[in-house]
């Protein structure tokens, strides 16, 4: 689904490259945290999934497609089978949950009718059932992430990457919001999710890709978030 | 895609920057008004010039006894061999067309009707009127050259071309075309420049939705075409209004100067015009909106 064959990235006006000669494979419907300190090359990583940068070296297939060879006027449709959350939840103020939901859909031109079916299911999913016509701000930060997880889920992408999605909010919270990520790779989604959390990659024990300085010191197995923690 | 909502994403775009807008639209009436007047101007002038160019002629003024012409200084008037040497050698130039002789009756017809100062009309008699040859030239531009090979012949007083009368007002159309052209190339300059930050604005404004569609994976088109439709139906109204600024110039300045001019405007020009105006303001609203977006807008 994802594959990284020797891929390093240096940002202009610097030396030391956000990613050094990275070679990863994510298969299919696989759950994958990628960890590391700050400056590893996590969001790097992500943001080359999304073909928002290009590798100076090395090639990236994502769904099959070889993204250096995807147009700039195809991005978009790559885009659209690739969901995101992030941080800081990146919700509409001045709109309720059921549009912020929709507005995924509408700027890709879904049918309406489509668009009332499957908006309510996934706010379901989420668990936000009866909060559709709340605005972001009555919301607490769990539940701006999970209509930010609704909007990113409700195209049903192959993959879903996630930005530290419980970087603002408390543990408690936290669970609640990898059961959602957890109930997304049930359904066969492919989940990427890059996270200083080690409370919540220690209890979930999936496969883990542990960066340092751009390179790969660890790609383990039902892996936890790392002995020097 | 769906049009109403890109139409309430322009709506938005416009509301907000309502000022901006307002700027944008009055830069663009003003702006293609002066290019549409300068136009105007331009096919006037071309229309009188064709109009006048066959009918322009050189007049030979032969001398008149007590000329005060240095040409014709101490000597009786012209004499019946001079007329007769000066038709041969008119007639002889290869591009003359067509030679009238002016007789001094004739002449002084022609004045009485259009002089009307009585004391001048009183004291003036036919002796005193010039004998004239009035020389029709196959090639109008060839004038000059025609008027001054004549110039200094023996019994010629003056030689007149009387495209160098019409030309000082065609020179004065021509200084006022290029001053509304002038001034309608720095409206453009200026639209451009006010469309551009206009653009800008509205991405900044909307960078969270940009985003989101971005990230969403909404085609460059739709997100783009928001912006480029502001900037469409700012330039639309702005071409509108310089429209009607064209045709009120139509009305009360082209029209009441026609009542001298030979050669009338047609409102079929000043359609054409208008239209061609009104394309080149939604042209340059519609490529500098573009122009912007690509730095602004990253997609």
């Amino acid at each position: 689904m994802i594959h990284f064959d020797n891929v390093t990235k240096v940002y202009p006006n610097q030396s030391r490259p956000a990613l050094d000669h990275v070679s990863v494979d994510v298969d299919k419907g696989e759950f994958v945290f990628l960890v590391g300190p700050s400056g590893s090359g996590k969001s790097t990583f992500l943001r080359l999934v999304l073909k928002e940068e290009r590798p100076n070296s090395g090639s990236i297939h994502v769904a099959g497609k070889d993204l250096s060879k995807l147009s700039n006027f195809k991005v978009p449709h790559l885009r659209r089978r690739i969901g995101c959350v992030f941080q800081d939840f990146r919700l509409l103020p001045n709109k309720n949950v059921y549009e912020n939901v929709a507005f995924a859909l509408e700027v890709i031109g879904k049918p309406r009718r489509f668009i009332r079916k499957v908006v309510p299911e996934v706010i379901e999913l989420v668990g936000l059932e009866g909060k559709a016509h709340r605005m972001p701000e009555e919301l607490s930060g769990g539940e701006q992430q999970r209509v930010a997880m609704a909007r990113a889920f409700v195209n049903r992408p192959m993959i879903l990457l996630a930005d530290e999605p419980t970087g603002n909010i408390d543990p408690a919270t936290s669970i609640g919001i990898m059961k959602v990520l957890d109930r997304i790779n049930r359904t066969g989604t492919t989940v990427l999710m890059a996270t200083h959390d080690a409370a919540i990659v220690d209890s979930m024990r999936k496969r883990v890709v542990e960066l340092e300085d751009g390179k790969i010191v660890r790609d383990q197995s039902r892996g936890v978030y790392g002995q020097a923690y | 895609m769906r049009a109403n909502f890109i139409f309430s994403e322009v709506w938005i775009g416009l509301r907000r920057n309502l000022t901006m807008t307002i700027a944008v639209v009055v830069t663009v009436a003003v702006g293609m008004a002066l290019l549409g007047v300068g136009l105007m101007i331009n096919s006037q002038v071309s229309k009188l010039t064709g109009y006048w160019s066959n009918k322009v002629e050189v007049s030979v003024y032969l001398c008149v006894k007590n000329s005060a012409f240095a040409a014709c200084k101490n000597k009786n008037g012209v004499t019946q061999e001079q007329r007769a040497n000066l038709e041969q050698t008119i007639k002889s130039l290869p591009d003359v067309e067509q030679v009238t002789f002016e007789s001094q009756t004739d002449a002084y017809k022609k004045w009485q009707q259009q002089e009307v100062n009585q004391t001048l009309l009183a004291v003036t008699k036919v002796e005193d009127m010039p004998e004239s040859f009035r020389v029709k030239l196959k090639d109008p531009d060839k004038a000059a050259a025609v008027a001054n090979s004549l110039k200094g012949q023996p019994g010629v007083s003056n030689v007149v071309n009387e495209r160098d009368l019409l030309q000082s007002v065609f020179g004065f159309m021509d200084t006022l075309r290029n001053v509304a052209l002038g001034i309608a190339i720095l409206m453009v300059i200026a639209a451009t420049l006010l469309i551009g930050n206009t653009v800008r604005l509205s991405a900044y404004n909307r960078r969270r939705e940009t985003g989101i569609m971005r990230l969403v994976g909404a085609s460059n088109i739709y997100i783009q075409l928001p912006f480029v439709l502001e900037g469409l139906i700012a330039g639309l109204i702005g071409g509108v209004l310089a429209g009607v600024i064209l045709i009120i110039v139509k009305v009360y300045i082209f029209e009441s100067i026609q009542t001298y001019m030979a050669a009338p405007l047609g409102w079929d020009t000043v359609a054409g015009v208008i239209s061609g105006t009104m394309a080149i303001g939604v042209l340059i609203c519609v490529v500098a909106s573009f122009i912007t977006l690509r730095r602004y807008l990253r997609v």
